[in-house]
């Protein structure tokens, strides 16, 4: 589904992306890992088409996107969350949704203006709070952004990129800042969406989660690739463990 | 038709229905439909400044285009005024397009200094090209005459002004719930999430700057042919400040602060006996003091709370 080659990415001097390549199959979840600073942001916002690769290519469904803008990539199925919120504050969290589903609605300001579009509108609404329900914000579905908690809106990401019907997700640190039981929780709905046949490349951080729900993972370090395989391939990997696990991959087990 | 039943527009509808009766004076009509007539071009802008979150500081310009547009075509030309309205929203509009287009590509605050220059420029043209527009003195504009009626008195005015206020409130709230307005509201909230969610961010504000030209341009004519004369002091800097406090006042993103900041910012100087030259003083004034005390701006600062004691 995704296949990324030789991506080189450097800001002025630095070079934040070097020589990386992986691909991603259908279906799968597919972690990237690595310390802090080892280029996993960057990495997601070369395939999500914040940036633009100094060189290299990406190739959603065969076909080379390096350099798209997200909007573009948006319709072609790709979506994405934020490890920094994103979350539109000036919204509600059922409107925030509705966005998501931008690309599936008629969009003119001129049929907005006249109440066109309000028949589709109340069943974008429905659709958004199914969404909602989903990753277990439904009770909030009408409030404000900013009166939802951090992991509130986390999850609140999620539909609202769950909303563009991507085939490819896109989430960074889901469970960074959660709890135990919040993490758990977040697990479980990245499964579940993995399972629904939407695939999923993740960033994260907790082990524990990566290890749990990754059918492949990739390791990065200072921008290079570092190792991959399945979880217990990465594991047994000696350069990853005197790279970065040490022996934080011991009490995750 | 639902839409139509919405509890605010009734509300707004019967306000606007009921308040002549409580008018004393012809006086007090025409700051009523001078209020509503800054109202309708403060609720376009709002579509910019509030909705997509882009400052424009030079709107006046869009409003001269729409007054000067009616005003020439109408004595020089002979155009019927109707047609002489539409006909100056459509060149504001294409305006509007020529200037955003390739402006919004670009990131940043440049719409802003752009705005800026159109409103210095337009204000320039006006007072050089003599032959068109009268230069400094200004010209006279034919009164507004739509199928053989006359709008002679300023309670015709007033119905008129009503009716379009209305209409532009209820174009204002149906967008702002509709996909188009969420692509406004959410690139203003969080650029880059638009983006991921597939809004063409560049496309959107150009639109949204040219629907609010169309408004300012509306608002001018029809100022243009009530006022019966017109001079360059309509683009005048001051003006523009003017019609953004009102949004900023009001609230951005609410389309009844935006009436609510037209009427204040039109009625106070009124009431205070004229600014004598003071109205930067005043407006800026008005910005500071609503940015310290009530950044939201008036309306939302009220729903709030009323929705902490409700």
């Amino acid at each position: 589904m995704l296949e990324v080659r030789n991506l080189f990415k450097s800001f002025g001097g630095v070079h934040a992306m070097h020589d990386v390549s992986f691909s991603v199959r259908a279906g799968s979840v597919h972690s990237v890992i690595g310390p802090n600073g080892a280029g996993k942001t960057t990495l997601f916002n070369l395939v999500s088409g914040v940036y633009e690769p100094t060189r290299g290519e990406i190739l959603l469904d065969g076909q080379n996107v390096a350099g798209l803008p997200p909007d573009q990539l948006a319709r072609r199925g790709m979506s994405r969350t934020f490890q920094n919120l994103q979350v539109c504050m000036n919204m509600t969290a059922c409107e925030n949704v509705m966005l998501g589903a931008h690309l599936h609605t008629r969009s003119s300001l001129l049929g907005g203006m006249t109440g066109a579009t309000r028949r589709a509108d109340a069943a974008l609404r429905e659709e958004a709070m199914r969404l909602i329900d989903y990753v277990g914000v439904g009770r909030h579905a009408q409030a404000h952004a900013t009166q939802l908690s951090f992991g509130l809106l986390k999850r609140l990401e999620i539909a609202r990129a769950l909303a563009s019907k991507p085939r490819l997700l896109l989430l960074d640190e889901p469970a960074a800042g959660l709890n135990d039981t919040e993490t758990h929780e977040i697990t479980e709905l990245i499964r579940s969406i993995a399972d629904s046949g939407v695939t999923v490349l993740l960033v994260e951080h907790d082990m524990k989660l990566v290890m749990n729900i990754s059918d492949h993972i990739l390791v990065l370090d200072y921008g290079r690739k570092l190792a991959e395989g399945t979880a217990a391939e990465v594991r047994a990997n000696p350069r990853v463990i005197a790279a970065y696990l040490g022996t934080e991959v011991v009490e995750a087990v | 038709m639902k839409a139509l039943l919405r509890p605010s527009l009734l509300a707004l509808a019967l306000v606007l229905a009921l308040l002549p009766l409580a008018m004393p004076n012809n006086y007090v009509v025409d700051v009523a439909v001078r209020i509503a007539l800054a109202a309708i071009a403060a609720i376009g802008l709002n579509l910019l400044m509030g909705f997509a979150g882009q400052i424009s500081i030079g709107h006046a310009a869009f409003i001269a285009i729409g007054a000067y547009g009616s005003g020439i075509v109408t004595a020089r030309f002979g155009w019927p005024p109707l047609a002489a309205i539409v006909g100056a929203a459509v060149g504001a509009a294409l305006v509007a397009w020529i200037i955003a287009k390739p402006i919004l590509r670009l990131k940043g605050h440049s719409l802003t200094m752009a705005t800026l220059g159109l409103g210095v420029i337009v204000n320039i043209v006006l007072i050089n090209e003599v032959g068109w527009t009268g230069g400094p003195d200004g010209m006279p504009v034919p009164p507004l005459e739509v199928a053989g009626f006359a709008f002679a008195k300023v309670r015709h005015w007033y119905a008129l002004a009503a009716v379009l206020l209305w209409l532009s409130v209820l174009l204002s709230l149906n967008l702002y719930a509709s996909p188009g307005g969420r692509a406004l509201r959410g690139l203003n909230g969080s650029e880059v999430a638009a983006r991921v969610m597939g809004v063409d961010v560049a496309r959107f504000k150009v639109r949204a700057f040219v629907a609010s030209a169309v408004f300012a341009a509306v608002s001018g004519s029809l100022t243009a042919h009530y006022l019966g004369f017109i001079s360059p002091s309509i683009a005048a800097f001051t003006h523009s400040v003017e019609l953004a406090t009102m949004v900023v006042l009001g609230g951005m993103a609410s389309t009844f602060g935006a009436v609510l900041g037209a009427a204040l910012l039109t009625a106070l100087p009124q009431l205070l006996g004229g600014l004598h030259g003071y109205e930067m003083v005043f407006f800026g004034l008005v910005l500071m003091l609503t940015m310290i005390f009530l950044p939201k701006g008036l309306v939302p600062s009220i729903a709030l709370k009323l929705r902490k004691k409700g």
